[in-house]
């Protein structure tokens, strides 16, 4: 009824309950049928009371329901794929800064298979991308998108427990299952990759600006440092946020529980009072560093490169010794699709070497598939000029091919579920709400 | 038979009006109503519970917020009535035959959208911009002087994209004012300054009142100013509405946070119109 209020219901039929069960509501209240012994105004008020009693008590929202076991899903997703065609053409929404800047891997996509790609870079965090497509996958529609790419995290989650993802076709999966690492095959958050392939992995860290920051940062105290009141940047993301609180505190996200996360929360609310944060940025924040409102700031790895490359920019990024976050973002067809086919076909193409390859020499973000090193070493050796420093760089830069001392400083997100989840939103949202 | 019709007739004319109010206003507000008395999580659903103390936790835990709405949308009003009035004087008194041009440039800004012209801000003011940079390298300013992220820069940001808001109306309800009264208290030994304050001023300020309403009421529920050129202490209760719906799916709070500015601001121009002595608040905003 109006924008921003859901309605939808799990189904689609009981939204249609929900709704007759509301208009039934305001039929009653109806002035016209009140008789004649009432005022007009009287009737106005009563039947409004009545409207507004009837409706109250019908305008619920239903949610998911019951958890449905993988070989169900699985049997279920054999059904749907069968009655699948391919329509040459394919609707991809990813977040900025997140592909090959002239979108070559896609024009070759669209030579080799005749599929045209809309691609929208309209993601710009997943909680504001999960309310804005909730509500439609709710009501049985088509959100405009047969791919999107989510972040293992809290709407992962949410999404899959909702019932929003259409579950993949394995067998339109061939370069994935050959090419990609033993490590994206099996993962806690997609058991059997049923949801998601990945696009890319990377690690939040901290960047910062050497025209207003001499020394290297090396640590996550840096961030609390008063020397940079005023530009600091944080983000916005709570899972994020979060996470660099827990840092700060010396407790793995892990391992963390309600009683860390309070503690966490202190510190960063009292980062915010000394006026040491200048903002809590969505994607923004790259904005603002490469413009110098920020000097210091929270940031995604492959971000600092593409800034570096695409604007001549010199920022820099570490991983702070107390810890850093990684996080992997992985290709999804949400419910309702209408290019299935196509989306799969695309989705599998990105784990062709050559093309995973073109990919991260791109982003400069973890691949999938580990043989990629080697492509871009080749194409280094073969490069002159400014792109072979580039390549070389991508070939052989730690935050790509992360070692395993890296990996064990680098956490998941604090991954929890239901009441948790709300607990934890409730201690970490009124940080970054102001 | 007649008599049945007569006493149909009002109800029938009512139902055009009666039926899009039903629709488009009093639906949603029940729905939102009702959602504020819920509770749950997206993925459990939400059902309606009576929790009221929902209205409560808001007001408890965003109560700056409230303030910080209150005190921006109140002061870029009143910066509004200061920088619009003699604005709105000079072209209805003095404009001549360009009245028409003049307006048009003050609605101009309007052809851009409202979010760009707020961004574009964000660029002009930035701490090493087009105004502030050139200034910080001639030694002028500070290094550490900012613009962006302060109060200053989201009252002024609300200031400038309402405008002339506040401009229209008042220049309206000076148009209309016969020249002619103005005279009189000059015959009557009125000097400029006295005719200005006995005479042009009061019949004005219904413009004034329609300005303050269609000011106030959308600067202090805006979400875009404090977001774009604000800091994190600057965040208003549009702020948390919009995350609270389009962020953290928390829907019965974003309902109750919504009805609660709601109530805020109705009872705000309740009193302002009483205190004003406007009888009816409809006729000074239709003015």
């Amino acid at each position: 009824m109006t924008e921003n209020t859901p309605q939808g219901a799990s189904s689609a039929h009981e939204s249609a309950v929900a709704d007759l069960a509301m208009r039934r509501g305001l039929l009653q209240g109806r002035p016209g049928r009140v008789n004649a012994g009432l005022s007009r105004r009287d009737a106005l008020r009563f039947g409004g009371l009545a409207a507004a009693g009837l409706g109250l008590a019908a305008c619920g929202v239903s949610g998911a329901g019951k958890h449905v076991a993988l070989s169900k899903v699985a049997q279920e997703a054999e059904k749907f794929w069968a009655k699948q065609k391919k329509h040459g053409h394919v609707n991809f929404a990813n977040w900025p800064l997140y592909i090959d800047t002239n979108h070559q891997t896609l024009k070759l996509f669209t030579q080799a298979t005749g599929i045209t790609v809309n691609y929208q870079e309209v993601i710009q965090d997943d909680p504001s991308w999960f309310a804005k497509v909730d509500p439609e996958i709710r009501a049985g529609q088509y959100i405009g998108y047969d791919i999107m790419v989510i972040t293992d995290g809290f709407q992962w989650s949410d999404f899959v427990a909702l019932g929003e993802y259409t579950p993949l076709n394995q067998k339109m999966m061939t370069n994935f299952y050959k090419y990609a690492a033993p490590k994206f095959k099996n993962r806690s958050f997609d058991p059997g990759n049923t949801y998601g392939m990945p696009w890319a992995s990377g690690s939040t860290g901290i960047a910062w600006n050497p025209k207003y920051i001499k020394d290297p940062i090396t640590s996550i105290n840096s961030l609390w440092d008063p020397k940079y009141a005023g530009h600091v940047g944080m983000m916005s993301d709570i899972q994020e946020i979060g996470n660099f609180g827990l840092y700060k505190i010396g407790v793995e996200p892990e391992k963390s529980g309600p009683s860390d996360w309070r503690k966490a929360a202190a510190v960063l609310k009292q980062q915010k009072s000394d006026g040491i944060v200048r903002q809590y940025y969505d994607q923004s924040y790259i904005n603002a560093l490469a413009k110098g409102d920020t000097w210091i700031t929270m940031a995604w790895s492959g971000d600092i490169f593409q800034q570096n490359l695409s604007s001549g920019t010199n920022l820099q990024f570490v991983v702070p010794e107390e810890g850093g976050t990684i996080w992997t973002d992985n290709m999804t067809i949400p419910k309702y699709a209408q290019n299935p086919v196509d989306a799969m076909m695309l989705m599998d193409w990105f784990y062709r070497p050559e093309i995973a390859a073109m990919l991260t020499e791109a982003i400069e973000y973890i691949t999938a598939v580990p043989s990629v090193q080697g492509i871009i070493a080749a194409d280094a050796a073969k490069a002159t000029g400014s792109d072979k420093a580039t390549l070389q760089e991508v070939a052989t830069s730690p935050l790509v091919w992360l070692s395993a001392a890296d990996y064990a400083r680098l956490h998941n997100y604090v991954d929890v579920n239901g009441a948790a989840q709300q607990t934890y939103s409730s201690i970490f949202e009124p940080v970054v709400a102001g | 038979m007649s008599k049945l019709r007569s006493r149909l007739v009002p109800y029938l004319l009512i139902l055009p009006g009666g039926f899009w109010l039903a629709v488009f206003f009093a639906a949603p507000l029940i729905f939102l109503i009702s959602m504020s008395i819920q509770t749950g999580n997206v993925t459990s659903g939400f059902t309606v519970t009576w929790h009221f103390a929902e209205y409560w936790l808001g007001l408890k835990g965003y109560s700056q917020q409230f303030l910080h709405s209150l005190y921006y949308g109140g002061a870029a009003t009143a910066l509004c009535i200061l920088l619009s009035y003699p604005t709105a004087y000079w072209i209805a008194f003095k404009g001549g035959t360009r009245k028409t041009t003049y307006l048009f440039l003050i609605l101009l800004p309007f052809f851009v959208s409202f979010v760009l012209r707020t961004i574009s801000w964000q660029y002009i003011l930035a701490d090493n911009g087009l105004v502030l940079g050139p200034l910080k390298s001639a030694g002028l300013l500070p290094e550490n002087f900012r613009i962006l992220a302060t109060t200053g820069a989201v009252i002024g940001g609300l200031t400038y994209n309402y405008l002339p808001f506040m401009v229209l109306p008042i220049y309206v309800a000076l148009e209309r004012i016969d020249f002619r009264v103005v005279e009189a208290a000059h015959d009557l030994y009125a000097n400029k300054f006295e005719a200005f304050r006995r005479v042009v001023l009061p019949l004005s300020l219904p413009g004034v009142f329609a300005g303050v309403l269609l000011n106030f009421v959308p600067a202090a529920s805006d979400y875009v100013n404090a977001q774009v050129l604000g800091g994190p202490n600057n965040t208003m209760i549009g702020n948390i509405i919009q995350d609270q719906y389009l962020y953290n799916t928390d829907y019965p709070m974003g309902a109750a946070l919504s009805f609660t500015l709601m109530a805020f601001l109705l009872i705000g121009i309740f009193a302002y119109a009483r205190a004003l002595g406007t009888e009816n608040v409809l006729e000074a905003a239709a003015a």
